[in-house]
């Protein structure tokens, strides 16, 4: 089957090596695995060059990255026969690598010399996945190895109406989308993440009698972490850390009612916990598909003082209580 | 719907003089920022671009310029920390950034 994992599969002696277009239970379950962050490491696929089915001098080649699940929505995608060439990104999706360079115009023109592809195809071209593109110069490929770059579409799974309209994508095909479900998946990371810091907490806090505090820390949790993907074309402002402060107060607005404090208490908790879940939603901003780097910087050069300002206001709120 | 950032800070700029209306950036934009209008790109909305850079790298007579990056905040704080630019902490992940 697949060249997979460790990279022992796949019949060495030839060229490439053999793979089926047929997405299994364990594709599944890599693909589970890989959202949560569990053995990312193994989500490797040895680069090189793959026969999907039988393909011959005429069969398009597609390239793709060596994470996993980059390779298996292409492989899976692609109907018919056809060349796979998997560039080594470091088990990185293309996207990722495309914005660091390591799936880019060198690694593909290397990958296409040393593949032999020049002398198996009676037409030198190759279609690049279109996230690709930030780190591929089209011009420059073409220039080092005589291939032309053909940008082929954002999603796998619009390959074959791709192909069947002569490697042309419709506009819809060249645009990304941040729907329910795109942002969704993005949740278990950061709820992995942040979780194995505020679950713990929240235990601690609960044990030493400040039971509040356990419970809005895990509000504040679960709100920055599923809230904000979920609502975030609903919830107000353009800043994540805006939409994030607004998320957390959602969570400790629900939490509130459970909780007998008084409305001196209640601001001193909004103070350090609203904080915290706009910092735990600006994280969003990595994965989102439309963040550019400008507009992060500007809203953290005015965000983390006021996140930091807030908390250190709310913690002194309420030691004074306790004190005085 | 479709999601907007921040107003007024990518830096995105298309020198139309130099533009030979090839149309490479118009297929690389993942958010339909660039167009054709009749022999020459045009930006359209440009609070919709994230800066991935992929027009301009494809652009043939670097027509398009702009300060390319990824809008990451663990990526900026890791930057500060260091010291540097901006820089990708997710190593060796997945579906990181
Ligand atoms: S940098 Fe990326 S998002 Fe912005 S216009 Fe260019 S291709 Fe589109
Ligand atoms: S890629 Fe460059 S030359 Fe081609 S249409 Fe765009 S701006 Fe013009």
């Amino acid at each position: 089957m697949t060249g997979n994992d460790d990279g022992t599969a796949g019949q060495e002696e030839s060229v490439s090596f053999a793979v089926t277009g047929e997405y299994r239970a364990a594709d599944r379950r890599a693909s589970w695995k890989a959202r949560w962050g569990i053995g990312r490491m193994k989500m490797r696929i040895k680069p090189g060059l793959y026969a999907l089915g039988s393909p011959d001098p005429d069969s398009p080649v597609f390239a793709s990255a060596n994470y996993r699940l980059s390779f298996d929505a292409l492989r899976t995608s692609v109907k018919g026969d056809a060349w796979l060439l998997v560039l080594d990104t470091k088990g990185i999706n293309v996207w990722c690598a495309a914005g660091k360079g390591t799936f880019g115009t060198m690694e593909l023109t290397r990958s296409i010399m040393e593949s032999g592809l020049g002398d198996l195809l009676s037409r030198k071209e190759i279609i690049v996945p279109q996230l690709g593109a930030p780190g591929v110069a089209a011009h420059r490929v073409k220039a080092y190895t005589g291939f032309s770059v053909i940008y082929g579409p954002v999603r796998a799974e619009d390959i074959p109406s791709f192909m069947a309209a002569g490697k042309k994508a419709a506009p819809e095909m060249r645009r990304v989308r941040f729907g329910f479900a795109d942002r969704m998946a993005l949740s278990p990371i950061e709820l992995v993440n942040f979780g194995k810091y505020l679950l713990p907490a929240a235990a601690l806090l609960y044990f030493f009698g400040f039971r509040a505090d356990a419970m809005l820390t895990a509000a504040t949790l679960l709100s920055s972490t599923l809230l904000v993907p979920a609502l975030l074309p609903w919830l107000p402002g353009r800043a994540f850390a805006i939409k994030s402060a607004a998320a957390g107060a959602i969570g400790l607005a629900a939490a509130y009612p459970f909780l007998s404090q008084d409305l001196f208490h209640a601001c001193a908790r909004a103070l350090v916990y609203l904080p915290v879940a706009s910092f735990i939603g600006l994280q969003f901003t990595g994965s989102s598909t439309y963040t550019s780097l400008s507009g992060v910087m500007k809203e953290m050069r005015a965000a983390l003082p006021v996140q930091g300002v807030s908390l250190a206001a709310g913690l002194a709120m309420v030691l004074l209580r306790r004190f005085i | 719907m479709s999601l907007k950032y921040l107003k007024g800070v990518a830096t995105l700029k298309l020198d139309e003089a130099k533009c030979i209306g090839c149309g490479m950036c118009v297929q690389v934009c993942p958010h339909a920022v660039l167009e054709m209008s009749g022999r020459k790109a045009r930006i359209t909305d440009v609070d919709m671009c994230m800066e991935c850079g992929a027009c301009a790298g494809n652009c043939p007579v670097e027509a398009l310029s702009l300060k390319k990056g990824v809008g990451c905040a663990a990526a900026v704080i890791t930057g500060l920390i260091k010291g540097t630019e901006p820089a990708c902490g997710c190593g060796e992940g997945g579906d990181c950034c």
